[in-house]
């Protein structure tokens, strides 16, 4: 049974979460093929060639691929999907975008933000925000999948060595144009990918404040910036700093959650990581439920004295 | 413009769900169901939407039992001004909900249809971009922008990097992320209202769609739980500890 894992990438290189893509593929089935669709994507195609486990690189290069257009993306992979047992892609906001239109015109379930591979046809996802972990098995010929990345160990980005093969572009649908992006740029790792994540809360109180205290320390650290969704939502940090149910799952070595009070929905975003730290004021905050280690206080203190002692 | 918004009664956001001691699923005896939070912001976006002239009617959609009522009512409260209800008791999944909307958009013919990118309960974030596909439509998804032209609309997505904005051909599908709007409370009045605005009731094998689940949940458990730890006195034993016990530093 053949998989097919649709690679995340930037045309040069290959998103972190499709590494933990590939381990979770090589568990449904083997061999796995992984797909790389882009523009001028040449360098992509050949990191997802020496991945461990990778078995074939099917290159689709076309300027209908540039923008990772759900349109596009969804025909072509409906296109190639019929050779496949699995179609697994990370559940981020690219693999979340095409992967359920592709399960539509499959006319197959899609099983979202899977957490581990218990048979060919049977998974565990979390639902409600991560408070109940569903078993569900799926009848359909081919499995749509999105894969939590948090909950995979990366496989090895080199050893592989796989052939690439070229293949034709599904076409344009012109139905939707890309206009623009806003990404922020930063010389930070991704909060995804990285080992430690310095994360900020409501309890900083403004924009400037959240940027005095959190930047330093997570500069120190080589640290990513998180933030809770109640920070986002009051416009201290742009909304793709957001760890949550509903924003980004992280997993790193290290979570130092700074006045962050740990709503469900933020635990659900951060509670895999190996050690968590919290620091809050208030001593009955659920955050310090999760917590490896807590310290209570007022964070314009500690967080300077912190940045001062790592 | 015609606008149709989708809403789903779940679990309110609120209420900490619990497993069931069989495994079978969450206990939803006497608890707490209100509108999926992000198809609250659906309504929103198109009542705001008719408020600036550029919609004239709203029609709000849901499939479920005959509960599910309460949950179109609060969607015209804040402003839909009709509602159509597909009265069903079985398991709904997002594929099978996907193809009965398809049958009533068909039907609708509405020149946008704007859904919550995800329930809150099952968490699939499917829904939207699989009637998009069945229609063979274009998708605006985890919209926190929306700007409607002629016979086309501006989307800014909420994607990983940061923002994206996209220019999709109308008839469109686009689903909501938190920051869109903030929803109104539906005032008194308006809820009276909305207790007089009709209601169409199908049952769901008027649609001649297959409904039937695909995945079979075989058990649903409480997600491992973690310990808490310590708390520590001041910031020089907290660093000590990352250094030395759990070694992260």
């Amino acid at each position: 049974m053949a998989v097919l894992v649709i690679a995340e990438h930037d045309h040069k290189s290959l998103k972190p979460a499709t590494l933990n893509c590939v381990t979770a593929a090589l568990k449904c089935g083997n061999p796995v093929a992984v797909l790389v669709a882009g523009f001028h994507c040449d360098e992509a195609a050949k990191a997802a060639a020496t991945v461990a486990g990778v078995g074939e690189v099917l290159q689709a290069d076309d300027t209908a691929y540039e923008h990772f257009l759900a349109e596009n993306m969804g025909t072509l992979v409906t296109k190639l999907a019929k050779n496949y047992s699995h179609v697994l892609s990370p559940a981020t906001s690219f693999g979340k975008n095409f992967m359920p239109r592709a399960a539509a015109l499959l006319d197959v379930a899609q099983i979202s933000d899977i957490m581990s591979v218990e048979s060919a046809d049977t998974f565990t996802r979390p639902i409600y925000a991560g408070n109940a972990i569903a078993t569900v098995q799926s009848a359909d010929a081919i499995k749509c999948i999105t894969v939590r990345a948090t909950a995979f160990d990366p496989a090895k980005a080199v050893g592989g060595n796989a052939a690439i093969k070229k293949i034709e572009s599904a076409g344009n649908s012109s139905l939707t144009k890309f206009v623009s992006a806003e990404l922020s740029k930063s010389e930070r790792p991704e909060l995804t990918a990285a080992r430690i994540i310095v994360s900020g809360g409501r309890a900083l109180g403004s924009s400037d404040e959240f940027k005095k205290l959190i930047e330093p320390l997570a500069d120190k650290l080589h640290a990513a910036i998180g933030a809770s969704r109640a920070a986002v939502d009051a416009g201290y940090v742009p909304n793709d700093y957001q760890v949550g149910q509903t924003g980004k799952v992280v997993a790193p070595d290290l979570y130092i959650a700074i006045g962050i009070s740990g709503a469900i929905q933020h635990l659900a975003g951060m509670k895999d990581s190996k050690v968590i730290v919290a620091i809050n004021k208030d001593a009955e905050a659920p955050i310090f439920g999760v917590a490896d280690y807590g310290l209570v206080g007022d964070l314009f203190q500690i967080i300077p004295e912190l940045t001062k002692a790592v | 413009m015609k606008i149709l918004v989708t809403v789903k009664r779940v679990v309110d956001f609120n209420v900490k769900v619990r497993v069931k001691a069989d495994q079978s699923g969450v206990e939803l005896a006497n608890v707490k169901m209100s509108i999926n939070p992000f198809d609250e912001i659906a309504v929103e976006e198109a009542v705001r939407l008719k408020e600036k002239g550029v919609a004239k009617e709203i029609v709000a959609v849901t499939l479920g039992p005959q509960a599910c009522q309460d949950t179109l009512r609060t969607a015209m409260a804040m402003g839909a001004d009709r509602a159509i209800h597909v009265v069903t008791d079985s398991e709904l999944q997002p594929l099978g909900v996907a193809k009965a909307l398809q049958k009533i958009v068909e039907k609708e013919k509405p020149d946008l249809v704007i859904m919550g990118k995800q329930a809150i309960d099952d968490d699939c974030n499917q829904t939207g971009q699989m009637l998009a596909a069945l229609l063979g439509w274009p998708q605006g998804t985890f919209a926190s922008k929306l700007e409607p032209g002629a016979g086309a609309a501006k989307v800014t997505r909420e994607i990983d990097g940061g923002l994206e904005t996209i220019e999709v051909k109308l008839p469109a599908v686009v689903t909501t992320d938190l920051r869109l709007n903030e929803p109104r409370y539906a005032t008194l009045p308006n809820i009276m209202k909305a207790k007089k605005k009709p209601i169409e009731a199908l049952a769901p094998d008027v649609l001649g769609v297959d409904l039937a689940p695909r995945l079979k949940t075989l058990k649903v458990v409480e997600p491992a739980k973690r310990k808490g730890g310590i708390k520590v006195p001041d910031v020089a034993t907290l660093v000590d500890k990352l250094k030395n016990e759990a070694k992260v530093l």
